[in-house]
């Protein structure tokens, strides 16, 4: 699948030569854990994959397919889901589970939960969702969480463990108040407070929501108001991630123990914080469409502390 | 004699009514209200009471209208509208659901 070198000394794969191996036009992060601190690798046919799944965890993050999106930034997002799903199958290694950082649907229609499930499941792995706004605005509010809400609480949060990591997904898109951001509230973060409790703080943590928990954008409401205080009973970790969807780019930044990481869509691009009007979707070139939906970048190696944010089109 | 002038007051209390009805149709305006690029145009809006507003939805992106305990409207997709009438003065403060950073306010006079 890549003809490009690889660097299989130390770490593994260098920067760049991630970044050359990414130009797949496919759509999902792989992750991989080894030595408690997640990394992504391009869902290439690479040897650092098959490496790592001899003793680590890999799994897969998508995001934003937003099924049922027609307009001109995208009219065909079924399609160019079905195309990041096609990717996944012929991956070389097969991952333990995928997750789904919310947006599935458009306009939360069951038949556009239908189309969805459709195409995902053709991966034929495991799939941990959370919701994005999207999915929450069927008239009754149901549709969602009776798909994929058994064996959650509230609106729809969970946790569970996979090879020694313990996974949070947790809802920020529910009972937003007026001129705020994504939202935890209250319960949901005594939840955690809860979930955490008596943990090893060597576990590694990785926490997966929709809306970013840590401010991109305030002004194009790209944060969550009270993310801050589920960072707070996250401190104590040694190793922390947190892999959210909503803004449809790749951005990534270091603070301390915690890893941000943002996922592309699979339906449209949005444009880069401040540089358009409004955060809506974003129309380029029929022929660059692709080289702006799931594509991934690696912006953090382990033992690597520099703050990174980098939104790079991996095809010219 | 009396029958008359019953009848007299009867009718002029009539006109009166009808007078009043066609005052307060006279004041029922309609006034839209734009949603584009995730804010709405004008973001605040002076109205007398008896006023209908209608938001139209020019985003690719869904939106909602939301005054706590006054108004909701349905998801609005691209170019759906909804429409609310005021019918008691007051400042209305809205937001999108959605995108609780787009507020706006109603004042009714």
């Amino acid at each position: 699948m890549s003809d490009h070198d690889h660097n299989h000394d130390g770490d593994g794969v260098s920067r760049r030569k991630v970044l050359e191996c990414m130009t797949w036009a496919g759509t999902g992060v792989l992750w991989t854990i080894a030595g408690g601190v997640p990394r992504s690798l391009g869902l290439v046919g690479s040897a650092q994959a098959a490496e790592a799944s001899a003793s680590a965890l890999t799994f897969l993050q998508i995001s934003d397919s937003h099924v049922g999106f027609d307009k001109a930034a995208n009219p065909h997002a079924l399609a160019t889901l079905e195309e990041a799903i096609g990717k996944i199958k012929t991956m070389p290694v097969k991952p333990s589970f995928m997750i789904h950082t919310g947006d599935i649907t458009h306009l939360s229609k069951a038949s556009e939960f239908d189309d969805a499930e459709r195409i995902i499941s053709q991966s034929r792995l495991d799939v941990h969702y959370v919701p994005g706004e999207h999915d929450f605005i069927d008239e009754e509010v149901k549709l969602y969480r009776e798909r994929y809400g058994r064996g959650t609480k509230g609106a729809g949060w969970y946790s569970f463990d996979a090879n020694g990591v313990h996974f949070i997904g947790l809802v920020n898109v529910v009972d937003l108040k007026a001129g705020g951001l994504g939202n935890l509230g209250t319960e949901q973060l005594a939840w955690l407070a809860d979930d955490l409790k008596g943990r090893s703080n060597s576990q590694p943590v990785v926490v997966f929501a929709h809306i970013p928990l840590w401010s991109v954008y305030p002004t194009w409401g790209w944060g969550t108001e009270d993310g801050a205080r589920a960072l707070d009973l996250l401190k104590g970790f040694g190793s922390v991630t947190v892999l959210n969807g909503h803004i449809h780019q790749v951005m990534q930044k270091v603070e301390g123990n915690v890893t941000f990481h943002t996922a592309r869509s699979t339906a449209f691009p949005q444009p880069a914080p401040g540089t358009a009007p409004s955060p809506g979707p974003m129309k380029v070139a029929d022929d660059k469409l692709r080289s702006l939906l799931g594509t991934a970048s690696i912006i953090f190696k382990p033992g690597d502390e520099r703050l990174a944010i980098i939104d790079t089109p991996l095809q010219g | 004699m009396m029958f008359p002038n019953l009848r007299t007051g009867a009718i002029r209390l009539a006109v009166a009514v009808a007078l009043a009805t066609q005052m307060s149709v006279a004041h029922c305006e309609e006034v839209p209200v734009k949603i584009d690029n995730f804010t709405f145009e004008p973001a605040q809006l002076t109205v007398k009471v008896g006023t209908t507003v209608t938001w139209t939805n020019h985003d690719d992106i869904p939106h909602t209208v939301v005054s706590a305990g006054k108004f909701r409207s349905k998801v609005m997709d691209t170019d759906q509208t909804y429409s609310f009438t005021f019918t008691s003065a007051g400042d209305y403060k809205y937001f999108c659901s959605l995108h609780p950073h787009m507020v706006g306010m109603i004042k009714v006079e």
